[in-house]
C-alpha cells in the first residue's frame, strides 16, 4: 500500500499527544487514512493547513520528524468470497497466516440503507433457548445485545446462538477479546465444521484499544458484501461493545470534547446507532442480523453505554444468575425482543403470545410472593403455587442450557399452568384454553 | 451571491471563509468533486461562517468551493405531499435511486408532472391576502386549498385565475396585482422557511374539544384536546413508540404526520408496511391515505434530525391553513435535543445542564407553541395537535429535555419501568400522568354535551380509586395480608380491576387495540358501577381469586367484538358474579 504515486509524504509533526498528532499538510480529505511512522492513522480534524490524525496504536515513541504518508482515501477493505473462513485484525490484515484477500476495495463505514428500501424483518431465528425463542423471539434483520455482567458466559451463549441460527455467514467482530475467548471461538467454529462460513475481525486485549473502533465497520462492510452482493443471511456478532464505547471515550477525551453522562462522548448515541442500524432485511432476500454483547457493571443498565444501546437496539437479552436453580437464565423482565410480534403466533402456534405473557406474569407474582416471604409474612396457597411454578419455569424454560423446539416450549408452558393453577387464574383467551388446557395434569 | 471556501472540518462542523454577506441559518452548498452537500450556517464571526453539514463530511478538503443561497431551510408546499415518505430535508425517499442513500442526492418533494383537478374559489377582482384560499384541488380524498403564498405581504387583487380543469403544480394558475400595480404569478406551490411558524389566522382559542385516540388510558383518564400538546417520556422499551403508533392508527384526525426523528429504521418500515394495508375505521380508507412520514432515523445525518421536526411541523401548519385537523407525532424529541447538544459542543459554546445548550428550554417551548387550534380568517377551523416522545437518559425524568418539555406540554403520559416490566401495557403511570385539559371548563362542557352529564366526575372517581388502591397496597405490604381489614383487600382489587380492564390495553390484539369512545363509555360505567358496589367476604383469602375471575371475564369482554353475542354473554357473567357477593 505504501509508496504509491498519489500518496503524499510529510515529515514535520507540530503537535503530539497520546492519541493524536498534528502536522501541516495540504489537499487532505476528512477521514483519510494515513500512516505515521508506519502506524495506521485517520484524519479527524482539519483547520486550514493543520491536519490532526488519530493514531490507532497510540503515539508512543513517535518523533516530530516521523514520516507521515497520506493514502488519499478513507480506510477500505477488499471484499470477495475469499473472506470466508479467514481471521483478520482491525485493519483487515490476515492473522491466520493465510494470504491477503483479493477483491473489490470498499470504503468501510459506508452509507445507510434508504429506509423505504428496507423490508420488514419476518424470518424467525430459532436458537433452541426458550428464554430467547419463547419469550424474546429473534428475527433476521434484527439488532440485539446481550446485557451481562463480565462474569457471565455471554460468549458461550452467543456462540450457541450463532451455530444454531442457520445463517449463511457468521461474522465475528471481537473487541478487547481475551486471547482465551478468541481461541474458544476459533476451536468452536472449527469443531462445528463451520469454519467456511465464518469471517473474524479480532482485536484482543493485547492489541491497542483504539484499534477497536475499526472492528464493527470492518465486520459490517463484510456483512454488506455477503448480504447485498450474494443475497446471503448474515449474522454479525459484536463482542464487547462496552469496550468499543470505552475506546470512543478515550478518543473524544483526547480531542478535548466535553464529556456527557458517565464520561462518554455526547455523540455516543449516534456513534452506536450508525453501527447497529446496519442490521437490515434487504428486498432481495439477504439480511444482516446483529447480536452484540454489552457488559454491565454490577447489572446497572442506567449507565450511559447500556442506556444508549437500549434506545438503539431492538431489545436486549439480559442474563442473570437465578439463585433458586443456580443457573444463568435469560431474565424475562429485563429482556425484550421488539421484533418478536412479527413472528410469534404467526410463524409459531397462535397460542404463543398468550403463553409467553401469562408465564411471565405468573413468574412476576412469584417474585412478589418471595418478597413477602422474605419480609416474614405468611404466604397464601396461591403464593406457594406461584413459587413452585417459578422454580420449574426457570429450570425448564428460562435456563440458558435449554435446547428444545418452540412447540415443546409451549407445551411445557401449558403443562406448568395446568399443574399449578386453576383455569381462572391464568386468564388466557377461551379458544386456547379449550384447545391446550391439560385438565389431567394435576 | 456570496461564495466561500472551506477552511476547516471537524465532524459535521465545517468552517467557511466567505466573500460577502451571509445570514444566520442560511443554506449553502459545499462542492465536492462529484456532489454538493447541503449545509446550514449556525454561527458567523467576521468573514468566517460555521456551518453544520446535513451529510457525512468524509473526503471534505480545505479550499473546496461553497455557494450560498440567500434563504433558510425551506419546505415546498403544494398538492402531492400526502402519503409521501420524506427525509428530514423533505427529499422524497421513494424517488431516490438504489438501496443505499447517496450523499448529496436531494429529490423533489412534489411531482412536477402530476395533474390535479383545479376548481377556483376566488374570482377576478377579489381582494386577497396571504393564505387566502384561491382554489381547491383534489389531493386523494382531501380538498387541498391553493392559497395566496404565505410570504406575500399586503393586499392583492385577483387579475386572472385559470378556468376549472387539470393543471400541474408549476403551472401559473392565477395572476395577482399588488397595490403598486405589479403583477405576480401564482402556481400551486410555494416555499416557506421551516423555523418560522405559519401564523395566518384570526385567533388561536383555547382547545375546547377532545381528540379521540382509541387508547383508553388517554381518552378516559388523560384526554388529549384537539390542538393540544402532550408528551410521552419513558425509559427504552417501555412503550413510547407502540403508544404513538397506536394513536396514529386510531386517532380521530384528518391527517397524521409522523416525524421519525433519530430512532430505529425498522419502526418506520413497520409503518411503510402496515399503513398501506390497514383501514381507518372511521372512513374505511387505507391509513396511508391520511398519513405523511418524515423519516430521519438514527443512522441518517445528525444535523438533519433537527430539521426533520421543523419540516414536519411546517407541513402540519400548512394543512391546518386548509381547515384540517392535523395530528403531529414526533419520536423522539430527545434525539433532536441531542443533535443540538452535539453541535453546541463542537462550537465550544458554554454548556448548560448535562451539556445541552443553554437555550434548550426556549427552543422546546417555542416548538410546542406552534401547535394549537386556529380560527382562520374565512371562518374555518383547523388544528395541529402535537404529541412528542422523550427518551430520558437512564430513564431519569430529572433531566433537561423532560423538564423543559413538561413546562411546554399540557398532557404528561409518563411511562413507568415497573409497569412495563410487569407487562402492564400501555405502561402509562396511572397516578403521575395528567391531562390539564380535564380541568378546562370548555372541555368539561364538551364532555357534558357529547358524552354525559357526569362523565368528568366518573373519570375523577376512577382515578381516585386507582390512587386509593395504590395506598392500600402499600399498607397491606407493610402490615401483612391478615393484619389489615378484609376491606383493604377489596379496595386494592377494585383498583386492579380498573387497571386491568380500563388502563391496560393490548396494542397487538385486533379488537382490544381500538376502543372507540362509545365503547369506552360502556366499559367505564360498568367497571365503576361494580367498584361502587360493596362486597361481602369472610376472609381475605377469598378476595383475590374472586376478583381475578372478574378481571378475567372483563378481559374476555375486551377481546370480543363490541356488542357481539360474546360481548353480552361475558357482560352477563360479570354482572352475575358481582351479584353473588353483593353486600347490602
Ligand atoms: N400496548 C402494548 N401492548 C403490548 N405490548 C406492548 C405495548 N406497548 C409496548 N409493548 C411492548 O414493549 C416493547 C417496546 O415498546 P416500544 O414502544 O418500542 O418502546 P420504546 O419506544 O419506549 O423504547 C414492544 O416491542 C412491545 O413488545
Ligand atoms: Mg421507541
Amino acid at each position: 500500500m505504501q509508496g504509491q504515486a498519489f500518496q503524499k509524504i510529510y515529515t514535520k509533526i507540530i503537535k503530539l499527544n497520546k492519541a493524536t498528532c498534528t502536522l501541516k499538510a495540504e489537499g487532505i480529505g476528512n477521514e483519510e487514512l494515513a500512516f505515521v511512522d508506519g502506524r495506521p492513522a485517520q484524519v479527524v480534524k482539519i483547520e486550514r493547513d493543520e491536519v490532526t490524525l488519530q493514531v490507532f496504536q497510540g503515539t508512543e515513541g513517535i518523533a516530530t520528524d516521523a514520516e507521515v504518508i497520506f493514502t488519499g482515501k478513507p480506510p477500505t477493505l477488499k471484499v470477495s468470497e475469499q473472506l470466508a473462513g479467514r481471521f483478520f485484525n482491525a485493519y483487515g490484515k490476515p492473522i491466520d497466516g493465510g494470504p491477503e484477500v483479493d477483491g473489490e476495495e470498499r470504503e468501510i463505514g459506508g452509507p445507510s440503507v434508504n429506509p423505504v428500501r428496507r423490508m420488514q424483518p419476518s424470518e424467525y431465528i430459532k436458537t433452541g433457548i426458550a428464554g430467547i425463542d419463547l419469550n424474546n423471539a429473534l428475527v433476521t434483520g434484527q439488532k440485539i445485545p446481550f446485557f451481562a455482567d463480565p462474569d457471565q458466559p455471554y460468549n458461550q451463549v452467543m456462540a450457541d446462538v450463532a451455530l444454531r441460527a442457520e445463517a449463511d455467514k457468521i461474522i465475528l467482530g471481537g473487541m478487547g477479546l481475551s486471547n482465551d475467548d478468541y481461541l474458544y471461538y476459533k476451536h468452536l467454529f472449527d469443531n462445528a465444521g463451520a469454519l467456511d462460513k465464518i469471517v473474524c475481525f479480532i482485536n484482543t486485549t493485547d492489541d491497542p484499544s483504539v484499534e477497536r473502533l475499526l472492528i464493527p465497520d470492518m465486520a459490517l462492510t463484510t456483512a454488506e458484501y455477503f448480504a447485498v452482493d450474494k443475497n446471503e443471511k448474515v449474522l454479525v456478532l459484536l463482542t464487547d461493545m462496552t469496550l468499543f464505547a470505552d475506546a470512543l471515550a478515550i478518543v473524544s477525551n483526547k480531542m478535548d470534547q466535553i464529556p456527557s453522562k458517565d464520561s462518554m462522548p455526547g455523540s455516543l448515541y449516534s456513534d452506536l446507532a450508525k453501527i447497529y442500524e446496519k442490521a437490515v432485511q434487504f428486498p432481495a432476500g439477504g439480511s444482516i442480523t446483529i447480536i452484540a454483547v454489552t457488559t454491565l457493571s454490577g447489572g446497572d443498565i442506567t449507565h450511559a453505554i447500556p442506556d444508549n444501546t437500549g434506545y438503539i437496539t431492538e431489545g436486549q437479552l439480559f442474563l442473570r444468575k437465578d439463585t433458586d436453580i443456580n443457573k444463568v437464565i435469560v431474565d424475562p423482565f429485563r429482556s425484550l425482543s421488539r421484533l418478536k410480534q412479527l413472528v410469534i403466533g404467526k410463524k409459531s402456534r397462535a397460542d404463543h403470545p398468550q403463553v409467553m405473557n401469562t408465564a411471565i406474569r405468573l413468574f412476576a407474582e412469584a417474585t412478589s410472593a418471595k418478597t413477602k416471604r422474605d419480609n416474614g409474612f405468611d404466604l397464601t396457597d396461591y403464593d406457594e403455587r406461584c413459587i413452585k411454578f417459578a422454580y420449574e419455569y426457570s429450570e425448564k424454560l428460562l435456563a440458558i442450557d435449554v435446547n428444545i423446539q418452540v412447540d415443546e416450549m409451549l407445551d411445557t408452558g401449558w403443562n406448568l399452568f395446568s399443574r399449578f393453577f386453576d383455569k381462572n387464574e391464568v386468564g388466557i383467551k377461551k379458544e386456547f384454553m379449550d384447545k391446550y388446557w391439560k385438565a389431567d395434569a394435576k | 451571491m456570496t461564495k466561500g471556501k472551506v477552511t476547516g472540518v471537524v465532524g459535521n462542523l465545517v468552517t467557511v471563509e466567505v466573500n460577502g454577506p451571509v445570514g444566520q441559518n442560511e443554506i449553502c452548498y459545499i462542492h465536492l468533486e462529484k456532489e454538493k452537500l447541503m449545509s446550514e450556517v449556525i454561527k458567523v464571526k467576521g468573514n468566517i461562517a460555521s456551518t453544520q453539514v446535513y451529510e457525512s463530511t468524509r473526503g471534505l478538503k480545505v479550499g473546496m468551493d461553497v455557494e450560498f443561497t440567500e434563504h433558510m431551510l425551506e419546505v415546498e408546499l403544494g398538492p402531492g405531499l400526502l402519503s409521501k415518505n420524506f427525509d428530514g430535508l423533505q427529499s422524497d425517499l421513494d424517488t431516490k435511486e438504489g438501496i443505499f442513500l447517496k450523499r448529496g442526492e436531494y429529490t423533489d418533494p412534489l411531482n412536477k408532472d402530476k395533474k390535479f383537478a383545479f376548481k377556483a374559489l376566488a374570482k377576478v377582482g377579489d381582494t386577497v391576502k396571504a393564505a387566502d384560499w384561491l382554489a381547491v384541488v383534489k389531493e386523494g380524498w382531501i380538498d387541498h386549498k391553493i392559497m395566496v403564498p404565505f410570504k406575500f405581504e399586503g393586499k392583492y387583487k385577483v387579475k386572472s385565475i385559470v378556468s376549472d380543469g387539470e393543471y400541474k403544480v408549476y403551472d401559473t394558475v392565477a395572476v395577482l396585482t399588488n397595490d403598486k400595480g405589479d403583477d405576480v404569478k401564482v402556481t400551486m406551490s410555494q416555499k416557506w422557511p421551516v423555523k418560522m411558524a405559519i401564523n395566518h389566522f384570526k385567533e388561536k382559542p383555547r382547545p375546547n374539544k377532545i381528540m379521540e385516540t382509541g387508547v383508553r388510558i388517554i381518552d378516559i383518564f388523560n384526554p388529549m384536546a384537539e390542538g393540544g400538546t402532550g408528551f410521552i417520556p419513558g425509559p427504552f422499551g417501555c412503550g413510547k413508540t407502540v403508544l404513538q403508533h397506536a394513536i396514529s392508527k386510531n386517532a380521530e384526525a384528518d391527517l397524521i404526520i409522523i416525524a421519525a426523528c433519530g430512532e430505529r429504521a425498522n419502526e418506520v418500515v413497520e409503518i411503510f408496511t402496515d399503513f398501506p394495508e390497514l383501514i381507518d375505521p372511521r372512513t374505511g380508507r387505507k391509513l396511508m391515505e391520511r398519513t405523511m412520514i418524515i423519516c430521519n432515523t438514527s443512522n441518517m445525518p445528525v444535523a438533519a434530525r433537527e430539521a426533520s421536526v421543523y419540516t414536519a411541523m411546517t407541513l402540519a401548519e400548512y394543512y391546518r391553513q386548509m381547515g384540517l385537523k392535523v395530528l403531529l407525532l414526533a419520536d423522539s424529541t430527545s434525539r433532536w435535543a441531542q443533535a443540538l447538544r452535539e453541535m453546541s459542543n463542537r462550537l465550544e459554546e458554554l454548556p448548560g445542564q448535562d451539556g445541552f445548550p443553554m437555550d434548550l428550554p426556549a427552543v422546546i417551548s417555542q416548538f410546542y407553541s406552534r401547535a394549537g387550534m386556529v380560527h382562520l380568517d374565512n371562518g374555518a377551523t383547523g388544528s395541529v395537535t402535537f404529541i412528542g416522545t422523550v427518551s430520558p437518559a437512564g430513564g431519569n425524568l430529572k433531566e433537561p429535555v423532560t423538564e423543559s418539555t413538561k413546562k411546554a406540554a399540557r398532557c404528561f403520559y409518563a411511562l413507568q419501568q415497573n409497569r412495563a416490566d410487569a407487562k402492564r401495557y400501555p405502561a402509562v403511570d396511572p397516578i403521575e400522568s395528567y391531562s390539564k385539559y380535564l380541568e378546562y371548563p370548555e372541555i368539561k362542557e364538551y364532555f357534558k354535551k357529547t358524552i354525559s352529564e357526569g362523565w368528568v366526575d366518573l373519570v375523577l372517581s376512577a382515578k381516585n380509586w386507582a390512587q386509593r388502591g395504590k395506598e392500600t397496597y402499600d399498607q397491606i405490604n407493610i402490615l401483612g395480608d391478615d393484619s389489615v381489614p378484609v376491606d383493604y383487600h377489596v379496595i386494592f382489587w377494585k383498583s386492579e380491576v380498573i387497571d386491568f380492564v380500563l388502563m391496560q390495553q393490548d396494542a397487538f390484539d385486533k379488537i382490544d387495540s381500538i376502543t372507540p369512545l362509545a365503547r369506552q363509555k360502556v366499559m367505564l360505567e360498568l367497571v365503576m358501577s361494580l367498584c361502587e358496589q360493596n362486597y361481602k367476604f369472610d376472609s381475605f383469602e377469598e378476595v383475590t381469586p374472586y376478583f381475578k375471575k372478574m378481571i378475567n371475564l372483563f378481559r374476555q369482554m375486551n377481546y370480543s367484538e363490541f356488542k357481539s353475542d360474546d360481548f353480552f354473554n361475558f357482560e352477563k357473567e360479570v354482572k352475575q358474579l358481582a351479584e353473588e357477593r353483593r353486600a347490602k
